[in-house]
């Protein structure tokens, strides 16, 4: 049985329909890749995913459970963490902090040395240790993108959603991006789900793209069968969106 | 920023806090009853600052009614210093139903009021999540409005306009120092105890979390941050700290009335929260000092043999505050989330 499974999910915002009868399903342990020109819908289904929006209808099978009755709070104690497409990070705190905010589920209220313990060893997994006891704003763009990973990654979930980990990266950034989403994904037992504009990186490390178009899903299968079809390049082509 | 190593920076801090302690602990020796008294009301405002810290320095939630919730604590003692013996002779008539006893040591009601006014500012705020910003502040400016109206209706358990007076205070368990000596030792070891608390709290995971919901609701509720558990939390220990202080002011004025706790404290209180430092509980001390003292000095300007209008301090304090917008660049957006801290700001480790 898939880890996730999204079943006839519509969203709409006043006339706009964000999400319109979206199904796919994610094997565990695998990658899979969200794509589609700006505005198709790719933020909102992670934001309908993960309870910051609610869903029209439809359904989202989380491990057998429906994640659309858990509570916002509780989505990441069901084993789904994100990042955020602008980086929501806590600029006023150290990265060690930030880290720990996102063991939040897994630490004891007072005294939480396995907490530390937990954080250190995430920011070590993504070579962040040096930067432990720094504040967060002023650091470097790309420095914060890891460090939201690592504060998604320390709660230890089973399935991890990245909103567009390489916007905002340099060209060398988006090189390693690769590796370490198909290392992290070994290391710490993940299913990734992976939104992306950058075409090479989903090319190179996705099992199986899903494609959305104005809030319709139009493709799915694997990058060399999405890349060929028809319905996505037509999608691409008739946008700005420089892709493909 | 400073590039010392982090251990040593935190080394100088307990130095510093150690200091400070020492100081407190013999400076009535050194000063006359009057002065003492003085430096009572600076722990009292302390307590007071440390709890609107929490909310507003940590959470990032506003409180222009503090200094209500304060008069909250300072009624719970008299109410329960008099007793219904007391109120009685007082010619009021308090209900039946009130657990009221026949008096109790003034001392032994300041855990009551800190429980009690923890309780009441835990149901203010769990309302008060809907509200932000701006609503929240016109909420909390409510309360501190609409306190003295309360106190005057409830005349029966208050006293009304004319207020409650309590017995003069005295040094209790036959200890050998003078009354003003034990209110200054008393209010400064609740001072000493609730920083400990605030301490502890604000490293712990629920200080983590006040941070995170102040700093980004959606990246803490992602994280599995409940911002209104949080946020409720954060008005109830809050207030419970405005409690004690407005229970110990009580009993070093020994009477409470309505205008004991007038809107201008509120205001005060948050002005000095920002002078001290928002997220910065060292900082807090500044603020405590300059809202006791800096009313006297802007009344009466030291070597200047001339007096001010009763409006002075008020125009002071906002210079000063809007001396310390400008000097910390976050400005006034900063003053609801992030005015830097420049005490307890973490320094970069040089070991990288
Ligand atoms: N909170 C909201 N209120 C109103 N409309 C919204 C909201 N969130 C998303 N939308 C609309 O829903 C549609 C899908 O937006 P969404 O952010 O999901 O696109 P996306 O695929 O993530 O695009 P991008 O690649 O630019 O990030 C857009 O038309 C957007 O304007
Ligand atoms: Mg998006």
């Amino acid at each position: 049985m898939a880890l996730l499974e999204v079943d006839q999910v519509t969203r709409r915002f006043g006339g706009i329909v964000a999400l319109s009868d979206v199904s796919l399903e994610l094997e565990e342990g695998t990658i899979g890749g969200l794509i589609g020109p700006n505005g198709a819908g790719k933020t909102t289904l992670f934001n309908v995913i993960t309870r910051m929006y609610k869903a029209d209808s439809g359904r989202v099978v989380f491990d057998g459970r429906n994640l659309l009755r858990v509570r916002p709070t509780r989505v990441i104690r069901a084993g789904v963490a994100r990042t955020f497409q602008n980086v929501a990070l806590f600029p006023s705190m150290t990265v060690l902090d930030n880290v720990l905010v996102g063991a939040h589920t897994r630490v004891r209220p007072f005294g939480d040395r396995t907490g530390k313990a937990l954080a250190r060893e995430t920011l070590e997994a993504l070579t962040l240790s040096p930067l432990a006891d720094r504040v967060v704003a002023g650091l470097p763009f790309g420095t914060l993108k890891q460090i939201e990973l690592a504060r998604a990654l320390v709660s230890r979930p089973r399935l991890l959603l990245l909103d567009e980990p390489a916007g905002g990266l340099n060209h060398e950034e988006v090189g390693e991006l690769g590796g370490l989403i198909r290392r992290i994904r070994k290391d710490f037992d993940l299913t990734v789900f992976l939104v992306e504009h950058h075409m090479n990186l989903v090319m190179s490390v996705c099992d199986r793209v899903h494609v959305l178009n104005f809030g319709q899903k139009i493709a799915e299968g694997t990058p060399a069968e999405v890349r060929a079809d028809p319905a996505v390049i037509q999608a691409y082509l008739g946008t700005d969106s420089a892709a493909a | 920023m400073i590039g010392l190593p982090r251990p040593l920076y935190t080394a100088l801090k307990l130095a510093a806090l150690a200091g400070v302690v020492a100081i407190l602990a013999v400076l009535p020796r050194f000063m006359g009853e009057f002065r003492v008294g003085q430096f009572t009301f600076v722990g009292i405002y302390f307590i007071a600052l440390l709890g609107l810290n929490i909310l507003t320095g940590y959470s990032g939630q506003i409180s222009l009614g503090h200094g209500a919730f304060m008069g909250i604590g300072a009624y719970v003692t008299a109410v329960l210093t008099l007793g219904r013996k007391g109120l009685v002779l007082f010619g009021h008539h308090p209900p039946h139903w009130l657990p009221l006893g026949d008096g109790m040591r003034p001392a032994l009601t300041i855990p009551i009021a800190l429980v009690v006014t923890g309780i009441v500012g835990l149901l203010f705020g769990m309302p008060a999540l809907r509200l932000a910003g701006v609503s929240l502040a016109l909420a909390t400016f409510a309360v501190a409005v609409s306190l003295p109206t309360v106190a005057k209706r409830f005349e029966d358990v208050t006293g009304g306009g004319g207020g409650l007076s309590l017995p003069l205070p005295e040094t209790p368990f036959g200890l050998h120092v003078s009354a003003p000596h034990w209110l200054y030792y008393e209010a400064w070891g609740c001072a000493a105890i609730l920083f400990v608390v605030a301490w502890v709290l604000v490293r712990a995971r629920v200080g983590r979390a006040w941070r995170a919901i102040r700093d980004g609701e959606l990246a803490a509720t992602a994280s599995g941050v409940s911002p209104a558990l949080y946020k409720t939390l954060a008005f109830g220990v809050s207030s419970a700290f405005a409690g004690v202080a407005g229970s110990l002011l009580a009993i070093q004025v020994a009477f409470v009335n309505p205008d004991t706790f007038p809107l201008s404290l509120s205001i005060l209180l948050l002005a000095s929260v920002v002078v001290g430092g928002l997220g910065s509980l060292s900082g807090v001390i500044v603020g405590a000092l300059m809202l006791e003292f800096l009313p006297v000095y802007a009344q009466h300007p030291p070597l200047f043999g001339q007096s001010f209008s009763k409006q002075a301090p008020g125009v002071v304090f906002g210079v000063v505050l809007i001396l310390i917008m400008f000097a910390v660049p976050a400005g006034a957006a900063g003053l609801l989330r992030r005015i830097v801290r420049p005490l307890t700001k973490p320094v970069p480790t040089v070991s990288d």
